[in-house]
Formats: structure tokens, sequence, C-alpha cells
């Protein structure tokens, strides 16, 4: 259940500065505990109260995870998950 | 076809079957050509839309001075009507875009700041802000919560779409200030049960992400997620890949963004084909490929494009 995350840069200070990081989980509320046991701190960057932060996105295989269920989202062998800051377009 | 003025030629743009990119006879997609607007790109629906509600406000006269943060196409549509209508217009655009639209933008007499590359969008809002709060005289129409911007598309994008495609099931356009989608969206919402409304947003370089602080994210006020069915994320590889083959394959020269909006669809397509369903996914075209031809995306190694494309506001 092997699962690459790609962390954005203000928050690779959780990761020893590493781009990607590999974690498993079968849902994304897993794969973040999982990956607050090896970087500590991070799970408090990505989730406040039991959700996931307001300025934080996260992508399943491209897919924002809001519209797949939220931290409740499934994941698979191979899947990539993408985690950004939220930024003005337009 | 007649109009009365430039300005009043905005919208009514054909909505055209790529039967070469369709992948069955089922599962059809169709592109709505929004680069036909006067400035060439669906922006102008949005700006005259603003332009138009302060005026009845009362809030714009003759004299005032317009200021907006854009990352180029609503400055461009701005600066014409502003010109044509005798507004002084500022714009505020960060530094990572194509010369073009710094071109573009001067061409029709707008004023340019420069917002630093660094957190692109994120901080030409935030230098636009301490503009017009250092001039409370001039009026910033705030394409990110401004609601004549979304009720541009609920009053025209979504009915003509819907006129021309009464069979809709999927709408795909871009997510950036979230007009398009918020208006176009909800109007096919309340028109067509079941039908399915999808974001496609560009994820740039890293550069563009570089806030000091993940809590200095920024939401558009117009955003509801409740109008979106789902929302993806498509990088500068995908949209070139998609922008180069809407050129070869239905002769669509396009901006890089609708190649990301085309990206979103064709997945769209791909599922419906998977689940036996037939389709009529609906995509916008943004605007035309001119203004980003500086930028080499349309010819040669893919990985060239893409790192060309890093770092800049490429949508």
């Amino acid at each position: 259940m092997a699962v690459e995350v790609r962390i954005p840069t203000i928050l690779r200070t959780y990761t020893d500065g590493s781009k990607t990081v590999e974690a498993k989980g079968e849902t994304l509320a897993d794969l973040i505990d999982n990956l607050e046991a090896d970087h500590p701190g991070l799970k408090g960057r990505l989730v406040d109260n039991g959700s996931l932060r307001r300025f934080v996105n996260i992508y399943v295989n491209d897919e924002d995870v809001r519209f797949l269920g939220g931290l409740a989202a499934e994941l698979a062998d191979g899947d990539s998950v993408t985690v950004l800051p939220a930024v003005a377009g337009g | 076809m007649r109009y009365e003025t430039f300005l009043d030629s905005v919208g009514g743009t054909p909505l055209v079957g790529l039967p070469r990119l369709s992948p069955t006879p089922d599962v059809r997609l169709w592109a709505k050509l929004e680069d036909r607007n006067p400035t060439g790109s669906v922006k102008d629906r949005a700006a005259l839309s603003m332009i138009r509600a302060a005026e009845a406000e009362g809030r714009l006269k003759p004299g005032v001075t317009i200021l907006e943060p854009t990352s180029g196409n609503t400055g461009i549509s701005l600066a014409m009507a502003a010109r044509v209508l005798g507004y002084r217009i500022v714009c505020v655009m960060p530094e990572n875009t194509s010369p073009e639209r710094r071109e573009l933008l001067a061409m029709y007499g707008a004023e340019v700041v420069l917002s630093p590359a660094a957190g692109g969008s994120n901080e030409a809002v935030r230098v636009a802000q301490r503009m017009a709060h250092a001039n409370p005289g001039w009026v910033m129409l705030y394409q990110y919560g401004n609601p004549a911007n979304a009720r541009a598309h609920y009053e025209t994008t979504g009915p003509e779409i819907l006129a021309d495609l009464p069979t809709i099931t999927h709408f795909v356009a871009g997510l950036g200030t979230t007009g398009t989608l918020m208006g176009a969206g909800r109007f096919l919402r309340e028109k067509v049960p079941g039908v399915e409304v999808v974001a496609a947003e560009p994820r740039y370089g890293e550069l563009v992400y570089g806030l000091r602080n993940i809590d200095e994210g920024f939401i558009p006020e117009l955003y509801d997620p409740d109008v979106l069915t789902t929302r993806f994320s498509v990088g500068p590889r995908d949209a070139v890949r998609r922008v180069r083959q809407l050129l070869d394959e239905e002769g669509i020269f396009a901006g890089i963004s609708t190649g990301a909006i085309l990206h979103a669809a064709l997945g769209v397509a791909r599922k419906a084909v998977r689940a036996g369903r037939r389709a009529d996914i609906a995509f916008i075209v943004c605007d035309g490929g001119w203004k980003y031809l500086s930028t080499g995306v349309y010819s040669g190694d893919l990985d060239d494009a893409e790192e060309a494309l890093d770092g800049q506001l490429w949508a």
C-alpha cells in the first residue's frame, strides 16, 4: 500500500527538505497519521479539528479529495497524493 | 451579426463539436470558443459585467480610476472597456506572466504595476489591496469576490451553452476566480438534472506557491464547492500536450489554460465510455494561443515546454 506524497516547499521543513515521501494508508486519514509518525508536526499543518485545513488542498491522482470523501477518501497501492496550498488564479 | 458598439458584441460565441477528439459517437466533446470575444478571452464577459454593475451602483463615474489585480486576461478586457468608456485603469500583475499580456495592457492604455513572482496572483491581490487602501477614490472591481463576475456567466455563458446543447451532461471549465464555474455551473444545475460541473485547476511550479505560511493561502470569495461535482489539478505538461492535440486534431489554436481544461474533459469522457454512458461534454476555450507564443511551448520537445513554464503563471 505504498503511496507517493508530494510535499509543497512550505511544508518541507517537516520532511528534511524532501519533495516526495512515501507512506501507507487505506484512507487519507490513515496516510496522514502514518506521515505524522515519520514526520512529526506535519499532521497539524494539514488537519485542524478533524478536517482538512482551509488553505490546504490535497489531490489523489490529481483529483481534489474534498470531492472524494475528504479525509475518508480511499487510497490504493500506487496512488499519488499531492499537497498544495490554496492560491489565487485568474 | 450586427451590434451598435464593439462592447455590445461580447458573448454569443460558437459551440463547436470535436469529432476527432470525441472518443465515441455517444460520448462527445464540444468547445465553447470564448476567444471569439472582443479582446479574445472569456474574461470580456466578467469585465464588462463588473463595469456595468459598478456604473449602475454609481461607484464608477467618468474620471474615476479602476484598479484590478489580474494575471492578464481580465486586465486586458477591463483596459479595452476603460479606454472606450473613458476610465483610467491601473492593473497589478505578477511579473511571471507572458510579455504579450503586459504589451496588450500597455497598448490599451493601462498602467501596469508588477507584483513579485513569488506568490503569484496571491501577491498581486495583496499589492492591489494595499493600493486600494492608499487610494480610497479608486474603484477596485475585484474579480475574485465580485458577484457581477459569476452573474455574467449565469446570465450569458450558461444559457448560451444550454440553448446550443440541450443534451449536455458535463460542463468543464478552468478554476481561477471561479466566476465561470460558479455562474454557468449554477445555471446548468438549475436547468439540467444530474449535470456534472467539473473544474480544471492549473498546477503551477513551486515558485507560485511560495507562501511564507500556509495560512496565507487564498480562496476566492465567489467559490462555493457545492456547485462543483469535482475538481482536477492539471500540471503544465498535460496542459501543453492537450493544447497541441486540440490544434493538431481539430485545428483550434488555444491558450495553455485551455489545454488543462481539455485534459479534464478527456478524463471525464474516458470515464463515461468505461461506464457505458452517453455524454455531451461542453468545455471552455478561454482564449487563443497568441498571447503565449513567446513561451515557445507550441512546438518542440515536451520537456523543454514544461521547463519553460516552470514558475510562470501560464493560465
